[in-house]
Order: structure tokens, then C-alpha cells, then sequence
């Protein structure tokens, strides 16, 4: 049997005996949606690092900089700078106002059902663009991999996605937040020993390293080309390329606050002080992990090169074929191994949020005014919400087949959280005068924004030469309408302007008067869940 | 549990507690105070981090430039974003045990029913 299998049956099998554990200890809503919020700050922490540390992170990340040198780096810096937008701005009052989701914030003052609505489908939105880049991710592994061990690409993708379904529907959040955890620790450790390996091939001189990375010869149309992978501009080009970067800016310092399946994570927590060292233990956490992620990169685009990563497996396989280079068959089998123990963690946990915000704020809030008509049936619709929901991405993953880069597909439901969810999330917390009407506005406008921009975007529309097939050609042959790879510098601000023009449309007298309420138990946690009430 | 969050009646008129919670002296020193350090740690992140995007974009020359060795203006001014986000992080620990004692405060007074509504609506 290979190592990875090896490795990978082990990691499941210690993820299903702690299914088990979870299953068999909790019961009720607050049990299966927040791990019964006794989750510890350093728990939280890893738990956070976990379910935000992508296929697209380690995957995705080291692929790009592997290929585009520091302009791949920019991702990693803002993947982790976001977390202090979430640290001083959302964790807490998020925490202290909310139950279960994100709806539940909106919902505190607004009218309930419009807004709950609008936040399901935007949840479901970004955990889709998510779910796809994850699939696709586990997909492309497997081809590298498990090629000649006879199992397909099929087989890998409904393996997947029936263990997160285990996870989601048995554990709940209690199952998925150790799975995170254990994932957590996994992913750094092998990320640490990775990075010590680079180096080691350099006598751990950096200035040898980096003095590698400045000399990388690649090809370009069959002429050697040599690039200084230290250098920016080797991705973000004029004449769009300064606005593209500060569009991705945007969308990485506001998107990860508005990301459904990061912000579920700070109600598994028993109150705002444990939401806040949970974050900074995350920002330690992913923050060491993003570095090295630019030793591993640089160390893929050297050891490597970039024409060898192009024609194996593409931008995806970067990181497991330096592993190889470094440390073998055997230690491409831990990396590889561990780099599916990331995709399942973070599917399980896009998974819970996803069926979460439909049973909770669609079903339970939405379509039956708030009244649990049996005990336990928001937490039954749930479970089948996350049959469905997998069940879809099964198919849809098949049905997509290995494509471009995972890493710019998670940057789209970025995209959507931080036009749509972002805006009308702080608002809510900190503008009296916000209303219903400007929390429908808001959440539409920023999501037809993100999803229709990225549609008539580059990413999207393009004209390839015939040699172009697969995953390499435009979805649609034409000239993007619109120039931007990242649409955050239109749809950002337009999201903010039309929750803003949609709330001076009226006055809400009862959203107004519930603000002093909602503002003290942001501040002071009072009354929060799992805290006492006034 | 609660559903308070959800479904409760809004409050029709006259000030609830919450109201008079929100009005009072501590309440505001605590606002004040958490203003004080998030406001500008908040802005100088984004000051900070929409830098590196526009110091790349619009001075390539400059983001280019060796600093020692091969390593540019541009990574270190990129890691020097994770050396900015732990310490913001680090600083903010430290003022939190500060509002941490206010609301410490509140809370206490609200259990000893301090805050009664006035009936001056």
C-alpha cells in the first residue's frame, strides 16, 4: 500500500473516532450548530486557522508564487492581514449579538425575514465558489497521486465529499471543529518541516536562496526567459494591474470578515474575551503558515522551475512536487496526504455553515417565523440540508472535472462576502440609522456586483488561441467587458453605496430604537448566548 | 436558551434599560475608550496594508530596488504586513484587559439594578 494512503487512512480514521466521540455527547441545536459554545481560545484558534487555510492556501498559494514570484506572495499577505479587520471590528460584537450565524446579527434590529433570505443566499453563494476550488483541489491531488494505486478522480471526489458528509451530519460542529484543529496542526507542522528542507538545499543561507529566486529561467513561447521572482509585476501588469492589486486588497481586508463559514466560528466559543484570543492565536497561527509560504514558493519556482511545475500537473501540484524534490516519494506522500486532510477540513466546515444558515435562518426563521415547531427540527433539516448540499457538490465536482487554479477561485466567494456581507454586517453593528431596506440593498446589490463582474471579467471571458483547451480556455470566447481580474474596487463600494442609498430611502423607527440594545450587548456581552442576562 | 435575538416584541416607546445602560456615564467611557485605540489602529492597518498595493503598482522602481542581497523593497515591506498584524494584534490584548475591567463594571451595576429607567420620557 502507499505511504499516502497510509497516512490519509490514518487521518480519517482518527476524524471518525472523534465523529463518533461528538456524536454520541451532544445533542440540541446549540450542541450541533456551535459546539455547545465550550470550545477554548486556543482550541478556536487552530479551529479558525483551519477552516481558512484552504486547498487554495497551501495548493494554491505555493502554485502561484511558484509561477508569478512576489505578486503570488501578495495573496498570502492578505489571506492573513484580513484577520485584523476581524479582530477589531467583527469577532466580538459578532459573538456577543449573534446565535448561530451571521442572519442572526442582521436579524437583531432588522426586519427578520427579508434579511435572513438575502444572508442564506449569499451564505450559499460563497460556500458554492468555495466548495468548487476545495473539489478541484482534491481532484487535481489525485490525479498526481493516486494515478496508478486505480483510484479515479470520481472515486477521490465522492470519497471526499461522503467523508465531510459523515463528519457534518453525525459531529456537527463539535466533529468539525477538532477535525479543523488536528488539520490545523498537521498542515504547519508539515509546512515547518517543508520550509527547513528548502533551506537546507541552500546551507540555510538566505541570502543564497533569495539569490537563487532572483535567477529563474523559464520559457515563454519556446524562448528561455530569466525573471526576478522577487520582484512584483510578474502577474499585476499595466495598464489594470496597480488598480487589479488594490481591488484585491479591498477584497482580502473586508471578504474574510463576511466569510460565513470563518464567522460561524466565533459562536463555538463561551464568550467575546475567548472570540478575541481565538483570533490572535489564528493570526499566529495562519501568519507563520503565510510566510513560509513564500520560502515554499520561491523554493518550488528554484528546486523545481516553473516549466516542469507547467507541464506536471499544473500551478496546483507546485507545493507536492517540491516536496518530492526535497524529500522524496515518501515525504511527497505526507504533504499530499495532508494536503487532502485540508481540503476535508475545510469542506466540512464550508459544509456546516452552509446547512447551518439554511436550517437556522431559512427554514426555521424564514419560512416559519422563528417557531421550532418540534424540538430538534431545525438541527434534523440541517442534516439534510448537508446531505444535499454535498450530494451537489459531489456531482458538480465530477461534472467540472480538474480546472484552473483554486486559488482564484476562492478569491471569487471572497469576492461575495466582502461586497455583499461585509458592508451590511458593519453597518448593522455600528450605524443607528441602518434599516431593512438598506441591509436588502446592500446584500443584493454586493452580490450581482461580485458575481456579475466576475462574469464579464478576464477570468471568465477571453479570446485563447485555438492550442487553448480544457481548463486553459475562457468559459466564454469574447473580450472581457470588464478589465479587472478582482472586482472588489467596484463591487466593494457598491455594496457600501447601496446599503447606505437604500437606508436614506426610509426610516425605521424599530431597528432605530433596538440600537442601544444592540449596541450594549456588543460592547459588553450582556445578555449574549451563553453569558447572563441583564 | 433564548430567542430574544429573533423574535421579541420591539420596544414601543420609553427607554428600556438598555437605553439607560447605553446612556450611561461608564457606557460611554467604555465607547470612548475602545473608540480610542481601535479607531486609529483600524486606520493605520488600512493605511498600512493599501500601501504595499499601491507602493507595487504605482513605484515598481522602487518596490523593485535591492535592499541587501536580492531581497526588494517589495517583500519586506510584504512581511513587515505580518510583523504589523501580530503587534496591532499584541497591543490591542493589552488595552482589551482595560475594557474588559469597564465591562467587568457594567455588568456588576446592571446586576445590582443600577439602572433603572428614570421615567423622564
Amino acid at each position: 500500500m502507499p505511504i499516502s494512503l497510509v497516512v490519509f487512512l490514518l487521518f480519517v480514521a482518527s476524524t471518525l473516532g472523534i465523529t463518533y466521540w461528538a456524536a454520541k455527547r451532544s445533542s440540541g441545536a446549540s450542541a450541533y450548530f456551535a459546539a455547545g459554545r465550550r470550545i477554548t481560545g486556543w482550541q478556536n484558534g487552530f479551529a479558525v486557522a483551519g477552516d481558512f487555510m484552504s486547498a487554495a492556501s497551501f495548493l494554491g498559494l505555493i502554485g502561484l508564487i511558484s509561477l508569478q514570484g512576489f505578486d503570488g506572495f501578495l495573496y498570502s499577505v492578505g489571506g492573513f492581514v484580513a484577520f485584523v479587520t476581524i479582530l477589531l471590528v467583527i469577532a466580538e460584537p459578532l459573538r456577543n449579538t449573534g446565535k448561530y450565524t451571521m442572519g442572526d446579527v442582521l436579524a437583531y434590529r432588522l426586519r427578520p425575514r427579508p434579511v435572513r433570505a438575502l444572508a442564506a443566499l449569499t451564505t450559499l453563494t460563497v460556500a458554492t465558489f468555495y466548495m468548487i476550488a476545495q473539489m478541484v483541489g482534491a481532484g487535481a491531488l489525485v490525479t498526481l497521486l493516486l494515478a496508478d494505486s486505480g483510484i479515479s478522480y470520481n472515486v477521490a471526489v465522492i470519497g471526499v465529499g461522503v467523508l465531510m458528509m459523515v463528519y457534518v451530519i453525525f459531529g456537527g460542529m463539535l466533529a468539525t471543529t477538532w477535525v479543523q484543529i488536528i488539520k490545523a496542526m498537521l498542515l504547519s507542522a508539515c509546512t515547518l518541516i517543508l520550509t527547513l528542507l528548502v533551506l537546507r538545499q541552500f546551507h540555510f543561507h538566505l541570502i543564497e536562496f533569495f539569490a537563487a529566486a532572483s535567477q529563474i529561467t523559464h520559457h515563454q513561447n519556446g524562448q528561455p526567459v530569466v525573471n526576478d521572482f522577487l520582484q512584483p509585476g510578474l502577474r499585476y501588469k499595466p495598464p489594470y494591474g496597480p488598480l487589479d492589486l488594490i481591488s484585491l486588497s479591498l477584497i482580502f481586508a473586508f471578504g474574510t470578515a463576511g466569510l460565513p463559514h470563518i464567522l460561524v466560528k466565533f459562536y463555538t466559543v463561551p464568550d467575546a474575551r475567548t472570540a478575541r484570543h481565538s483570533v490572535v492565536w489564528a493570526m499566529i497561527v495562519i501568519g507563520s503558515f503565510y510566510v513560509m509560504t513564500s520560502i515554499l514558493g520561491l523554493g518550488a519556482a528554484v528546486l523545481v522551475g516553473p516549466d516542469t511545475i507547467v507541464s506536471h500537473g499544473g500551478t496546483n501540484m507546485a507545493g507536492p512536487r517540491l516536496a518530492q524534490a526535497v524529500g522524496g516519494n515518501v515525504f511527497l506522500a505526507v504533504v499530499s496526504a495532508v494536503a487532502f486532510a485540508t481540503i476535508l477540513a475545510v469542506v466540512a466546515g464550508l459544509m456546516i455553515s452552509a446547512s447551518t444558515s439554511f436550517a437556522h435562518d431559512f427554514w426555521t426563521n424564514v419560512i416559519h417565523r422563528g417557531v421550532e415547531r418540534k424540538s430538534g427540527e431545525s438541527v434534523l433539516v440541517a442534516r439534510i440540508a448537508a446531505l444535499a448540499v454535498g450530494a451537489v457538490s459531489i456531482v458538480a465536482a465530477i461534472a467540472l472535472g480538474p480546472a484552473s487554479n483554486v486559488l482564484i477561485l476562492a478569491t471569487f466567494g471572497m469576492a461575495v462576502a466582502a461586497s455583499a456581507n461585509f458592508p451590511v454586517l458593519a453597518l448593522s453593528i455600528f450605524w443607528r440609522r441602518f434599516n431593512t431596506a438598506g441591509a436588502v440593498a446592500g446584500l443584493t446589490a454586493g452580490l450581482l456586483a461580485a458575481v456579475g463582474l466576475i462574469l464579464v471579467g478576464p477570468n471568465v471571458m477571453g479570446i485563447d488561441p485555438p492550442s487553448a483547451t480544457g481548463a486553459a480556455r475562457h468559459l466564454i470566447q469574447a473580450r472581457p467587458w470588464f478589465p479587472l481580474e478582482n472586482v472588489g474596487i467596484v463591487s466593494v463600494p457598491l455594496g457600501f453605496l447601496a446599503a447606505f442609498v437604500g437606508t436614506l430611502f426610509g426610516r425605521e423607527p424599530s431597528a432605530e430604537a433596538k440600537f442601544n440594545e444592540m449596541l450594549v450587548r456588543a460592547q459588553t456581552g450582556l445578555g449574549a448566548e451563553g453569558a447572563a442576562s441583564p | 436558551m433564548n430567542n430574544k435575538a429573533d423574535d421579541a416584541p420591539r420596544e414601543q416607546s420609553g427607554r428600556s434599560r438598555w437605553d439607560c445602560i447605553a446612556g450611561s456615564e461608564q457606557f460611554k467611557d467604555l465607547l470612548k475608550i475602545k473608540k480610542l485605540f481601535i479607531v486609529p489602529a483600524f486606520v493605520f492597518f488600512l493605511v498600512y496594508y493599501f500601501g504595499l498595493a499601491v507602493l507595487v503598482g504605482y513605484a515598481p522602481k522602487l518596490a523593485s530596488a535591492h535592499v541587501f542581497g536580492t531581497v526588494t523593497v517589495a517583500y519586506l515591506f510584504a512581511l513587515s504586513q505580518f510583523v504589523v498584524g501580530w503587534v496591532i494584534a499584541g497591543l490591542y490584548l493589552l488595552a482589551s484587559a482595560r475594557f474588559d475591567a469597564l465591562t467587568r463594571d457594567i455588568i456588576a451595576r446592571v446586576v445590582v439594578d443600577r439602572y433603572e429607567p428614570q421615567g423622564d420620557n
